[in-house]
């Protein structure tokens, strides 16, 4: 047996100030490290979550997102009669033709301009995003300039809250309704008829299809024949894997920043470690020589240190885990740089992120600790014992 | 005492010599010392600052090596062990009591006890056992659970005396034991020492400066100029 666990963990007990003061620090790096995670989560989520799994986009080959692709109306006309296509009680197929254009709106606070989506949506549209729900108002009327707004476009940017109306593609649109999508990027869009949208854009073609699948199973063979289809120059996605592909930039470069940040700020983080357990072998100098004189070997007392150092570093995690967790109560509004749109999303914390940051904290504490734990484990019991 | 003479002594040194090396300079501190301590010694060793006591009280307590000669204790070549091995030891055979009582702060008077025991194999309820007894040798078994920063001075050298005697080692080694304690203090742990070498059959070797705790001493040797010598 070594030497008892307690006695690392009360020593930082003991110097309680100079722990929490070291902790602190790395704290705020594991806050940082945590916090660039939690965002890169909230957007993948937000933006998954958007998507259905048995819906399926068909946007033109090459295109990366809907706003800069184009469907033609005698290539939409082949995929409506599909047989893959779900059909509705109604008799009519699931699916919808839209339109995606990036306007420019005011922002209600700092008077910016930011980019906005607008959604040209069909008939079944709102049948297959069952996340789309109407709080206020109604919805709009076909064949009319109304428009619905997302609720977080409803809230921050100007003319587009419930009886406002805003101005674009050379019209006035009344926002007659504002629906909820959950947490996901619909709640950034504003949606209105599809026809009166082609009209006043002056675009004769569609940005995309979205359609439910008769079965989930037939997507494979779908995509195979849509793609092969001499007729036809166009892609299809799952949902999912649609927006998923949509986030994957924008999450790569926030975890990409954030490990940069974190690698900078650890540095001053594990120098402090380091000062702290430094000073605390130069205190315990004649300990560790009692210690060893007892009969405890070296590598028992290198333990005891670097113990007292994670434990020093698993502090700092804990405060940065707690702090990061607040965060959880902000929603962040960013530029989607697939589509250079405004999208609304919130700081996550899953399991993952926790234990990652917790063991990062442990990490930064070894590595600060283990130069003063050798130094402790190195020296020589008659000199240690003289430095009374 | 014909009796005790006949059996085998309990430290044997042989041809021991120690010098300390400072830039070029070589400092002769122990050269050539022989002599054997018997079992159940309660020995003094004095002699003027800087003439090696606490050298050769190291020595014998194996946390320093010598440059020549052996040190056989309890039939145990010490000098011949590894780092490792002399860890070992020393955490079975040796009690260590110092000047300034050296208990860990962090650890309460049981806990401080405790330590040594953590190195055998003993387990928990054994080891309170162990630490029960030593503790009420020493008489302090009501301040178990005090913090050495809670305890007087003699007291505090009392809970060290109790963790040196804990794992029942051959020898104790004390190097200045009653120097930073008052007069009333010094005869308590003195008197503990003797009764230690009385009924336990403790050997003790002790350095002091204070004639009065040599007294105590079956037995007093000078060291001077490397050399010992018996009065
Ligand atoms: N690490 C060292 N390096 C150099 N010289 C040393 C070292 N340790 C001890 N010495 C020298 O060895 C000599 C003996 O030291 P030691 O501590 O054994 O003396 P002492 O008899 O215990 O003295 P005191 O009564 O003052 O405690 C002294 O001259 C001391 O300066
Ligand atoms: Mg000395």
């Amino acid at each position: 047996m070594g030497i008892p666990y307690s006695y690392s963990f009360r020593n930082l007990w003991t110097r309680r100030l100079t722990t929490v003061l070291t902790a602190s620090g790395m704290g705020l790096v594991v806050f940082v490290f945590a916090a660039t995670l939690m965002l890169a989560e909230g957007l993948q989520k937000t933006l998954v979550e958007t998507g259905s799994r048995d819906n399926v986009v068909v946007i033109r080959k090459a295109a990366n997102s809907e706003v800069q692709s184009a469907v033609e109306r005698d290539q939409s006309a082949l995929l409506t009669t599909d047989p893959a296509v779900a059909v509705g009680s109604d008799g009519k197929p699931l699916l919808a033709k839209e339109l995606v254009v990036l306007i420019n709106l005011k922002k209600r606070a700092g008077n910016k301009p930011a980019n906005v989506v607008i959604r040209g949506i069909g008939e079944e549209s709102l049948a297959l995003r069952p996340s789309v729900k109407l709080v206020e108002g109604r919805l709009p009327r076909p064949g009319s300039s109304e428009v619905m707004s997302g609720k977080s476009i409803a809230r921050r940017f100007q003319g587009c809250g419930l009886g406002e109306t805003i101005r674009f593609a050379m019209r006035d649109w009344r926002v007659v309704g504002v629906f909820d999508a959950g947490s996901t990027g619909f709640s950034s869009e504003i949606w209105g008829d599809v026809d009166q949208m082609m009209q006043a854009f002056r675009r004769p073609v569609y940005s995309s299809l979205i359609f439910r699948l008769r079965d989930t199973n037939e997507f494979d063979s779908y995509k195979a024949r849509v793609e092969g289809d001499p007729r036809l120059t166009v892609e299809a996605k799952r949902e999912t894997r649609y927006y998923l592909d949509q986030s994957e930039a924008m999450a790569t470069f926030l975890r990409i920043l954030g490990m940069v940040l974190t690698v900078v700020f650890s540095i001053g983080a594990v120098i402090g470690a380091t000062i702290t357990m430094y000073a605390a072998v130069a205190n315990r100098v004649t300990e560790i020589g009692t210690l060893r004189a007892l009969g405890f070997q070296r590598k028992s007392i290198l333990g005891a240190f670097i113990l007292e150092s994670l434990l020093l570093g698993l502090c700092g995690g804990i405060l940065g885990v707690v702090a990061a967790s607040f965060m959880q109560l902000i929603t962040i509004s960013t530029m989607n740089w697939q589509s250079f749109s405004e999208l609304a999303f919130s700081f996550t914390l899953t399991f993952g992120i926790l234990w990652k940051s917790l063991l990062f904290s442990m990490v930064m504490g070894f590595i600060g600790g283990v130069l003063p734990a050798f130094r402790a484990a190195r020296m020589n019991i008659v000199e240690a014992l003289r430095a009374t | 005492m014909e009796l005790e003479s006949s059996h085998p002594p309990i430290v044997s040194i042989r041809n021991l010599s120690k010098s300390y090396r400072r830039g070029n300079q070589v400092i002769p501190v122990l050269s050539g010392i022989s002599f054997d301590i018997a079992r159940g010694e309660f020995l003094a060793l004095m002699g003027p600052s800087g003439s090696g006591k606490s050298t050769l009280l190291n020595l014998i307590a194996g946390i320093d090596s010598a440059d020549q000669g052996t040190i056989e204790i309890g039939g145990v070549e010490i000098s011949r062990l590894s780092e490792n091995e002399l860890a070992h030891w020393r955490a079975l055979s040796v009690g260590f009591i110092f000047q300034f009582y050296n208990l860990i702060p962090v650890l309460t008077a049981f806990e401080n006890v405790e330590l040594p025991l953590l190195l055998t194999p003993l387990k928990r309820a054994e080891r309170r056992e162990h630490v029960v007894a030593a503790l009420s040798v020493v008489g302090l078994s009501d301040r178990m659970d005090h913090y050495p920063g809670q305890l007087s001075g003699g007291q505090q050298q009392r809970v060290a005396i109790a963790r040196a005697i804990v794992t029942d080692p051959d020898i104790l080694v004390a190097d200045e034991p009653t120097g930073d304690l008052d007069r009333a203090s010094a005869e308590e742990i003195l008197l503990l020492m003797d009764r230690l070498v009385h009924s336990s059959n403790k050997t003790i070797i002790m350095v002091t400066h204070d004639p009065r705790a040599a007294e105590k001493a079956h037995l007093i040797r000078h060291l001077e100029k490397g050399e010992l010598s018996e009065t």
